[in-house]
């Protein structure tokens, strides 16, 4: 604070700037995925970085680029013999082993199944996360009985599990599914209480002033302002997700993108370890895209 | 001048004509009334021993200068926040717990960023209130604020006094007994501020619904109240210095029917008292 004295004595109005300052309420700035609702950069010049970047397809090859390049590479030092055929085996050796596991009816089946592991997995460790969560974010009570517990559980990395639920649900479809509930959990149940806990005051304020209350104000105020955030946690949670899936197939499993992995090892088939890479890439990116534009629409909708 | 007065005219009349149920206006008292924040060696006094009794249908302006406790009184009366000492009473009936006989105007718009101007204006309905008499009484309002082609607008999409005369449509949404008004045209310029003034006269023509209003300033006091409190610290008038807390340290009736013209000498005098008191209380 200077003391050049910025002049907010005006006539007879003893104003203090508040009210003109107000509008930029804590939640507001508390709003980590809000897109900047201002234009961006020079929009008139389409050669600018930030012209370029306002064209979606454009967008979308640059951001091609860096793949293209590695595939480019990977081709041409395969051509070039600089590794063995064991070690890297060129792009068209992978496609072809995709090829042929998929006409042997077994590429699908690791998609499926170990797709549906992470859906059913995330989907439950979301759901808990967002009902855990907003007990601990609204109550004190719940945040008091929960809160110290919970910080415990997050506190084991989360492999550790693995011995456990193996024990407990033998190798079937429960403990690969329990270990993604778990991993998704925490990203959700985090992002959730704590936003629901930052939500601007005022604006709860004022809504209980004109007498919303219970779930009708967790509804119309609570809920909405933790939207983006919300979002946020179901993203990480995602990635979590896949993480642990491949955690757990790793490990036990008989099926699915994780088992192909350990499997072409154990096998000497660098082709389709390969292979499942560029499907767990694929397929993560994909489902994390298409989270991306339900956040999107959300935070256009709610922020 | 006249030109303002006269433009606002025809939104009145139209307000006059919506109404459709009349809530009365409610007196309200305050009975020695004190907040003090904190406790022990941390407590913090900012009102004490404020007392006043205001009519049905009175508007009372409340005037002091920053951090003295206006926001806080509005707030007892809403029920936002409770006294630690004494009451406030609302139609004979003590204030317990958010009172759904006010509405309140905050000093910020306070709207919900992810509602539309319409949908944040309709939070303010009274419960009970049908949809359609609802959407049709929410229509006029924003006629009545000149939001009209805003209706569908989100609050970031406006400018700040746009929004604090949403906020404003929202409290009269209720059709309160008691209407507080938390320095609800602070963030206008000055011409929109004294359409806002004449347009809050009209509606309290209109409807003549009680109205406390937190101000800073003294013109606007002067303008639209029946009344004006100012709340500040008494000094010295004990041996042992000044107490903690604000209370009521003058109180002036406003001379003259509204809209009161205002160049005239008696006001010109009553201004010079409050400002006079205002600034004693700023040292
Ligand atoms: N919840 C609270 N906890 C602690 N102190 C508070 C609280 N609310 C208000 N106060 C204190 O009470 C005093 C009066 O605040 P209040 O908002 O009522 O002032 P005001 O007269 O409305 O000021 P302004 O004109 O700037 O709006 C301030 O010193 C403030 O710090
Ligand atoms: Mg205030």
């Amino acid at each position: 604070m200077s003391h050049s004295g910025t002049p907010h004595l005006t006539g007879t109005t003893v104003a203090d700037g508040r009210a003109a300052a107000a509008p930029a309420t804590p939640a507001d700035a508390a709003r980590p995925g809000s897109p900047d609702s201002g234009p961006s950069g020079s929009p008139a010049n389409g050669w600018s970085p930030a012209g370029i970047l306002a064209n979606g397809w454009a967008r979308l090859l640059l951001g091609l680029i860096i793949p293209a390049a590695v595939l480019a590479a990977w081709q041409l030092s395969t051509a070039a013999g600089a590794f063995s055929v064991v070690q890297l085996p060129p792009p068209a050796m992978v496609f072809e082993a995709g090829i042929d596991l998929l006409q042997r009816g077994q590429l699908g089946q690791h998609i499926a199944i170990s797709t549906q592991r992470v859906l059913i997995g995330f989907a439950a460790g979301a759901a808990l996360g967002l009902v855990l969560g907003s007990l601990v974010g609204l109550s004190k009570v719940a945040d008091a009985l929960l809160a110290p517990t919970i910080g415990a559980l997050r506190a084991v990395p989360s492999l550790a599990w693995v011995p456990l639920l193996i024990l407990w649900m033998k190798i079937g479809e429960d403990s690969k599914i329990t270990l993604i509930l778990i991993g998704a959990f925490f990203p959700v149940f985090t992002t959730v209480s704590l936003a629901l806990r930052h939500v601007d005051r005022n604006l709860v304020e004022a809504a209980r002033a004109f007498g919303l209350k219970g779930v009708k104000l967790l509804t119309t105020v609570q809920l909405p302002a933790v939207v983006p955030a919300v979002f946020s946690g179901l993203r990480l949670a995602l990635a979590q997700a896949w993480l642990f899936l491949v955690a757990a197939e790793l490990i036990a499993s008989s099926m699915g993108l994780g088992f192909l992995l350990t499997d072409s090892q154990n096998n000497g088939r660098t082709d389709r370890l390969l292979l499942a890479i560029v499907l767990l890439a694929v397929i993560g990116k994909t489902t994390d895209a298409l989270l991306g534009l339900a956040e999107k629409w959300a935070v256009k909708r709610w922020a | 001048m006249t030109a303002v007065l006269s433009s606002s005219a025809p939104a009145a009349s139209t307000h006059a004509a919506a109404g459709a149920t009349r809530t009365p206006a409610l007196p309200v008292a305050f009975r020695s009334l004190g907040r003090t924040f904190g406790t022990g060696a941390e407590a913090h006094t900012v009102l004490r021993d404020v007392d006043a009794h205001i009519r049905a249908g009175e508007v009372l302006a409340i005037l002091g200068t920053s951090g003295c406790g206006k926001s806080t009184l509005l707030r007892a009366a809403a029920g936002l926040d409770s006294p630690t000492a004494g009451s406030v009473e609302i139609d004979g009936t003590p204030v317990q717990g958010i009172d759904s006989r006010c509405a309140f105007a905050f000093q910020e718009p306070r709207l919900l960023p992810w509602h539309t101007l319409q949908a944040n204006i309709a939070i303010g309905l009274p419960a009970g209130i049908s949809a359609r008499d609802g959407k049709a009484k929410v229509g006029r309002l924003l006629d009545l604020v000149g939001l009209t082609d805003f209706a569908k607008h989100r609050p970031r999409e406006i400018s700040g006094g746009m929004a604090q005369r949403a906020s404003l449509a929202r409290a009269l949404a209720r059709n309160p007994g008691v209407l507080l008004l938390d320095e609800p045209f602070g963030a206008l310029d000055a011409l929109t501020r004294i359409k806002m003034q004449d347009l809050l006269l009209d509606i309290h023509r209109a409807e003549p619904t009680t109205v406390l209003l937190v101000t800073h300033d003294v013109d606007e006091a002067l303008q639209l109240a029946d009344r004006i409190i100012v709340l500040g610290r008494e000094h010295g008038k004990d041996s042992d210095g000044a107490r903690p807390g604000a209370t009521i340290v003058h109180t002036v009736a406003v001379p003259g029917e509204r809209p009161r013209d205002r160049g005239s000498v008696e006001l010109a005098r009553l201004r010079a008292t409050l400002l006079a008191t205002l600034g004693v209380d700023g040292h």
